[in-house]
């Protein structure tokens, strides 16, 4: 899961820098991700794991880095 | 002019890529734009592909301004209840619905005012809020009497 979720941060996200070096916890939108291309990293998951983010995981903290992003897509699965 | 000493006022600015809103539309079509956009904005930003995503992007930095000036805790309004209304004459306003309205209600806002902007690759909106002293004290309360609160945050 988290090379998927990392593949798609580095097509998505514009960080201003490799993907490789920002750590699962690390603060993505400190690192330079912006809400536009949140939504661009929340549309792409969504493609690459056949799921919808509901309304209510639609807030900042569900994309601020890999680990909230790997727990995101976890519970969604188990819902 | 001058305001009366029971209101204040916020302000919200954004600033988004007009490029990378046109690859977002390459890449998820309408799907990005019906998540995004309510159908009034986008029947406000008909054109070439170049210029509806220059509007688009604005409108974008619209809903982020709009967000910063909202402060929200925790749970975000979806991006569809923050709308820019575009009038006959060219000039646009805010209408807020859902939990968007709620929060401007819970922060007294009484007036939303908006301006958009593009040019070359740059889109950028600024936004500000008219609050009454009334709704600024019932904000303080849900949010623990936090001074700053978690506006502004990009």
């Amino acid at each position: 899961m988290d090379d998927v979720i990392r593949k798609v941060l580095a097509e998505y996200a514009h960080l201003p820098v490799d993907v490789a070096t920002i750590s699962d916890d690390d603060d993505l939108y400190q690192a330079g991700m912006t809400s536009h291309a949140s939504v661009n990293v929340m549309l792409a998951l969504e493609d690459e794991f056949d799921l919808e983010f509901p309304e209510a995981m639609l807030r900042k903290s569900t994309f601020e880095s890999v680990a909230a992003i790997r727990t995101a897509l976890g519970a969604l699965a188990s819902s | 002019m001058s305001l009366n000493t029971k209101t204040s006022i916020r302000v919200g600015t954004d600033v988004v890529d007009v490029r990378q809103v046109a690859e977002s539309i390459d890449s998820f079509g309408s799907r990005y734009l019906q998540r995004i956009y309510t159908d009034h904005e986008l029947h406000s930003c008909a054109g070439t592909p170049r210029v509806r995503a220059a509007s688009l992007a604005a409108r974008f930095a619209a809903k982020e301004a709009a967000i910063k000036v909202l402060r929200p805790v925790g749970h975000q309004p979806d991006w569809r209840s923050v709308e820019v209304r575009r009038h006959t004459d060219g000039w646009c306003t805010m209408a807020l619905s859902g939990h968007a309205a709620d929060l401007a209600d819970e922060a007294g806002i009484a007036e939303l005012a908006v301006s958009l902007t593009h040019e070359g690759d740059v889109a950028a909106a600024v936004v500000v809020a008219l609050c009454s002293s009334e709704g600024d004290t019932a904000e303080k309360s849900r949010l623990g009497s936090s001074p700053a609160g978690p506006g502004g945050v990009d």
